[in-house]
């Protein structure tokens, strides 16, 4: 069985929050659609988005990490929200692994939320109803689009190319390559939702300079005489 | 719900998908705007685009929000005739008015003096023809932002190796091994960059952040190195100090490509000291910026013409030629200037381990070295040597207003270009590389005026509005050596000021130095906020008045697409369109997109129609020039000679036949013609045919050592690039910064500066680099003021832009000032304590913000999220008004006078070489605010009222946008 998902890359996210305005840019006008704004131009603006990039930082100074930290809905293959759903609101696709919502069903009860151990999910707090990640559901699935554009947008505008997007369950998929090769590891796991999505660490290239590699003949210092014999008086013009 | 398998989005309502150019930030990146009933639906990427390859940031994804803001000014308005400036109380005229009203006011100005019209515009990407209509005004007094940007950057690159950071150049981050970014801020070129430090890391390369903070790029950096504030300089030096003594530099590139092995006269008693020797006999490239009839000292033959086959020349030594002039090599001289900058040295200043610093050199001496890159690419240098491939030292840098912010940051640009070029990085394959039109000479040709005659009534003005001064003759000041321009540009005070000085004009036309001004005509430049230093006193002196009860600036006119804080202070408003409704150009003869393999232009074609009574600025413009009798926009019998800007950007050329326009694709009859050619009245269809963006690629062979490749500079001069093709050697020792400094000892004929300036001249116009404290730093106390401040801007705003944008004011609606907890335990505050912060101009409130990623002795916040209140439509209480804050009512546009009153009015807070403003030189205190204190941020101003014309919508708890249905009842 096919699961989509998204690796992000922890290594190239510079926080820029390009998947976060994308995601909402597409998906307001589509399927999932409308993503609320309250208070757009108020005080204490909040809103609903798919996808938030939390920033945080590790360690202490000058040994700091700072941290770019994309989330979103991941897609769980045990996905503890569709059990807890007393309409059948929430779902998992057989046909993708997508967990998706149906609205039509959904009766704003929060079970999910509180069900997921990752706090993806997104009331409507106007519609009164759940929302969250669909992976553009309504992209990845329509054949008229050309297929290099079949992706999620957050996928499509990432700067960084961070977020790799596939079939995890394809053994030679880019996604599942990433994560073999690259360390990519899953989020709480503790929890047994087994998330579809992945990330991929931090990785740091060293320099190792030896002394030998300061010593070379053809150092350009050699073409250049240090010292100029002007006439002054010097050791061996007075010893014996 | 239906399965969205089963519809595609496409055909709901009915779609349209138009390609133009993003602007929500100055990256440029081509877009196509999808639309659905006429609403844009989805802004992406567009893949086939040069400059972005199909990403699109956190902006351009919000460009929708952009369309629908409340902020959009809608109609001109007039001030209440019995309103105060500043009340924001207008009222709706029409554009014959508004237009009839400028017309007659400013046709009164040209006809009496052209200097009592002053136009500046902020980040407008359109400056060819805002420069363009202040010539033919007659005005000096026109600038754009760069003064109070990165203009350190551009000059300090540009007088050193014709070229710059940004839109004139960057880091080849394809090829590099090792890369070095050093004080970048986040919103610079930012798409481009994201992509290539993406590839680059994944390739495996190394990358080293030199920032007092690590945010954004830095937090994706194999190492980061924290480092004091205004204090690069003396990282650079003291690295330059490292690899000149372990001989870890490129000789080669040093001798044949810049002016190290040049010999310098070496007698302090001579006039002509300082000055490179330069043999008469030697025929020369007339009027040439850097003729090359200067001397080598070959190791056998003694004293050659530079570039004598087969000549090895010396770096180091001591010399007498055969007249008696002692001469030193310049690398000498660089030599003896960096002995004293040791790392340990360095050190004390910067707060980097001598041991780090050493690392630093070693590892780029070494990388440089011994990764050496080769390309299998022939080319022909300028001395006729054929090389059978290019060949290049993987060590890239990238810089940006981290560096230029300060008032010793021309000097600080000075040292990078000449580490990297000590490096041998310069156009070369894993190095910094060019974009056309640079290289250019050292200076580029174009020079301001030179004398008050070139401001004459009901005349065009003689020269450039700016230029690159390359002697004192080309400073623009009267016989007394004193400014002609109202922001002091070009005096002897800011010799090199390329970029203007955008951020004294408010004060200088206030106080009525050099001389009072009548109409100040701001286009898209928030000087009333956060484009302004002292912005509290900016703001009184916009609503000031004289002893007569006139304002002591009598017309502000104000361009802008959005209600700004400027817009309350304006007399005349003038409502411009969005991106997204207008035709424009990214012109080679301003900042275009170029690309390193070859020249880039790109245009923008209207998507939507402008809303409300909205023209582009562009048009205004032309219809004023066309109203005033400018020359260039109207016909020999006097009748406006454009309809509009799309047909004047098609059919002007920069003077009869030139062949030159604004758009440099598809020129000829034919449009068969790139750079140079006839106009082609189809110009703009093929722009739209070809995603809105023009690029043409050079040979591989013109691709890199341009500054030197005779193939390519030859190409250049005869597509009217440049008017030289002579080579661009780089200039590690500054022979144009040294005629200035002639001057002011004495030693030259021609223009002295004023006895007051001699000193300052001699001492910052010196030709080699050189550490020095910040200026403000030297005047105030360091023991009350011990934290430097800092802002940089998040990724995504851009300027203040965005808070009315209802998306990205939720990624950030207020800012904190972020303190190391070391620093602000010392204060007994605590993570999100209210705070006070004090310069010795005054103090703001704030909330503090624990980071344990910014060095000690700095404290920074997002600039630009506070907001005053009621401004961009924004409600009065909201946070950006009352959480947030603006650091820049604490940083001076003068340095401190400390009570001294010498007659003579203060220096501006800048460079002393290019009048860049001295943002990040601000030093501050903080101290914890009293509990009982009200918890909002200070200063604050009276709520300002929304204008006529801004959305007429009911303000409602929820806005939910669907394309093609928002706002349809």
């Amino acid at each position: 069985m096919t699961q989509l998902a998204l690796v992000i890359d922890l290594n190239v996210c510079v926080g820029c929050h390009a998947c976060v305005t994308s995601c909402k840019q597409w998906n307001t006008s589509g399927w999932a659609g409308p993503m609320v704004d309250e208070n757009p131009y108020g005080a204490d603006p909040t809103g609903t988005f798919f996808n938030r990039v939390q920033t945080f930082e590790v360690g202490h100074y000058p040994a700091t990490e700072t941290v770019h930290f994309p989330k979103s809905c991941l897609h769980c293959e045990d996905p503890p929200c569709v059990p807890v759903c007393p309409t059948g609101a929430s779902y998992k696709r057989e046909d993708n692994g997508v967990v998706l919502v149906d609205y039509d069903k959904c009766i704003g009860c929060k079970y999910c939320s509180w069900a997921c151990p990752y706090g993806v999910r997104e009331l409507d707090a106007q519609q009164k109803v759940m929302k969250k990640c669909t992976l553009c559901i309504d992209r990845i699935t329509d054949q008229t689009l050309p297929e290099s554009e079949r992706k999620p947008a957050c996928v499509l505008a990432c700067p960084t190319n961070a977020r790799l997007y596939g079939d995890v369950h394809d053994p030679d998929s880019e996604v599942s390559i990433a994560i073999r090769e690259r360390g990519g590891y899953a989020l709480m796991p503790e929890w047994g939702t087994r998330p579809a999505n992945h990330y991929l660490p931090r990785r740091k290239t060293y320099m190792h300079v030896s002394p030998e590699e300061l010593q070379r003949a053809d150092n350009p210092l050699t073409k250049e005489d240090l010292t100029v014999y002007t006439g002054e008086e010097t050791l061996d013009d007075v010893t014996w | 719900m239906k399965d969205p398998a089963a519809h595609p989005d496409r055909d709901i309502g009915h779609t349209e998908v138009k390609e133009t150019t993003c602007y929500m930030c100055a990256c440029r990146c081509g877009i196509r705007v999808h639309l659905r009933d006429g609403q844009v639906r989805y802004i992406e990427g567009n893949p086939n685009h040069p400059l972005n390859h199909g990403v699109i940031c956190a902006k351009g994804s919000s460009g929708i929000m952009k369309q629908i803001s409340p902020a959009r000014l809608t109609k001109p308005l007039r001030r209440k005739a019995n309103a105060r400036r500043g009340e924001s109380q207008f009222e709706e005229i029409s554009w014959d008015e508004a237009m009839d009203l400028l017309t007659e006011r400013l046709g009164r100005l040209r006809a009496e003096d052209p200097r009592q019209f002053a136009l500046f515009t902020g980040r407008d990407q359109m400056q060819a023809l805002t420069g363009m209509f202040a010539k033919q005004f007659g005005t000096p007094n026109y600038a754009a932002h760069g003064g109070f940007c990165s203009v350190n950057m551009a000059a300090g690159m540009i007088y050193s190796i014709g070229g710059s950071f940004w839109e004139f150049g960057g880091p080849d981050l394809e090829r590099a091994k090792l890369f070095v970014m050093i004080g970048t801020a986040e919103d610079h070129h930012s798409n481009p960059l994201k992509v290539q430090i993406s590839k680059f890391k994944r390739r495996g390369g190394r990358f080293v952040s030199i920032n007092p903070v690590r945010t954004g790029y830095s937090a994706i950096a194999d190492e980061w190195v924290p480092i004091r504030p205004g204090t690069d300089g003396a990282l650079f030096l003291a690295l330059i100090h490292e690899l000149l003594k372990v001989g870890l530099f490129d000789r080669d590139f040093l001798i044949q490509y810049t002016n190290a092995a040049e010999l310098v006269i070496d007698d302090p008693d001579r006039d002509d000291h300082g000055m490179f020797y330069r043999d008469p006999e030697t025929p020369i490239t007339e009027g040439c910026t850097d003729p090359q009839n200067k001397l080598w000292w070959d190791r056998e033959r003694g004293a050659v013409l530079t570039h004598t086959k087969g000549a090895d020349p010396r770096l180091m030594g001591s010399f007498t030629l055969a007249d008696g002039t002692p001469v030193k090599p310049s690398f000498q001289l660089l030599k003896d200037r960096v002995e004293r900058y040791t790392p340990e040295w360095a050190e004390g200043i910067t707060g980097i381990p001598a041991a780090t610093i050493r690392r630093l050199a070693y590892e780029m001496g070494v990388t440089a070295r011994d990764q050496k890159i080769e390309l299998p690419i022939t080319w022909t240098d300028c001395w006729d040597n054929e090389h059978d491939s290019v060949t290049g030292n993987p060590v890239a840098f990238h810089a940006m207003r981290g560096l230029a912010a300060h008032s010793n940051g021309f000097h600080t640009i000075r040292a990078l270009s000449i580490l990297m070029t000590v490096l041998g990085t310069i156009d070369r394959p894993g190095g910094f590389r060019h974009r056309a039109p640079f290289p250019r000479p050292i200076p580029p040709c174009p020079k301001p005026p030179n004398s008050p005659e070139a401001v004459q009534p009901n005349t065009p003005l003689d020269g450039l509005p700016l230029g690159w001064p390359a002697t004192p003759e080309d400073l623009f000041v009267d016989a007394d050596g004193e400014p002609v321009r109202i922001d002091k540009a070009f005096s002897w005070e800011y010799p090199l000021s390329v970029h203007g000085m955008m951020h004294n004009v408010i004060t200088n036309a206030w106080r009525g130095d050099p001389y009072p001004i009548d109409t100040l005509f701001l286009f898209m430049a928030n000087m009333a906020w956060n484009s302004s230093m002292n912005t509290t006193e900016a703001r009184r002196m916009l609503a000031d008045l004289d002893e007569h009860g006139n304002y002591r600036i009598p017309f502000l006119v104000v361009c802008d697409t959005f209600a700004s804080e400027t817009v309350a202070f304006a007399d005349l408003v003038l409502p411009d369109t969005t991106y997204l409704e207008r035709h424009d150009v990214l012109s080679m003869l301003d900042r275009p997109i170029s690309e390193f393999d070859g020249p880039v232009d790109a245009v923008r074609l209207p998507v939507l129609p402008p809303k409300g009574e909205c023209r582009p600025f562009q048009d205004v413009l032309i219809e004023l020039g066309g109203r005033l009798g400018l020359p260039a926009f109207t016909t020999a019998d006097g009748r406006p000679k454009y309809r509009n800007y799309p047909d004047f950007v098609v059919n002007y050329e920069t003077s009869p036949g030139s062949g030159i326009g604004f758009l440099a694709g598809w020129r000829g009859e034919f449009g068969d013609k790139v750079l140079k050619g006839e106009p082609n009245p189809r110009q703009w269809e093929q722009y739209a045919a070809n995603g809105c963006v023009f690029h043409h690629e050079l040979p591989r062979s013109y691709q890199y050592m341009r500054n030197w490749n005779k193939g390519y500079l030859h190409w250049a001069r005869a597509h009217a690039l440049t008017r030289w093709a002579e080579p661009i050697t780089l200039h590690l020792y500054s022979e144009v910064l040294n005629r200035f400094r002639a001057a002011a000892l004495g030693k030259r004929p021609g223009r002295r500066p004023p006895e007051r300036l001699r000193e300052r001249i001699a001492t910052y116009f010196d030709p080699l680099p050189f550490y020095y404290e910040p200026l403000e730093t030297q005047l105030i106390d360091k023991i009350r003021y011990p934290l430097n401040a800092l802002t940089q801007r998040p990724m995504a705003m851009y300027h203040s832009w965005d808070s009315q944008n209802a998306w990205l004011r939720q990624i950030h609606s207020h800012n904190y000032l972020f303190v190391n907890p070391q620093t602000a335990l010392a204060q007994d505050i605590a993570d999100g304590d209210w705070i006070w912060v004090e310069s010795h101009l005054g103090q703001v409130r704030c909330m503090c913000r624990y980071s344990e990623a910014v060095e000690p002795g700095t404290v920074w916040t997002w600039n630009a999220i506070g907001k005053a209140a009621g401004a961009w439509a924004l409600s009065a209480d909201a946070d950006e008004a009352k959480k947030g804050f603006l650091l820049n009512h604490l940083i001076g546009e003068e340095l401190p006078t400390n009570g001294t009153h010498s007659g003579v009015p203060p220096f501006s807070n800048s460079d002393p070489i290019t009048g860049q403003a001295a943002w990040y030189d601000v030093r501050v205190r903080i101290s914890r605010a009293e509990v009982q204190e009200p918890r909002i941020s200070e200063p604050q101003f009276p709520p300002m009222r929304p204008v006529p014309g801004q959305a007429s919508r009911p303000r409602t708890r929820w806005q939910a946008y669907v394309a093609g249905l928002f706002d349809r009842h």
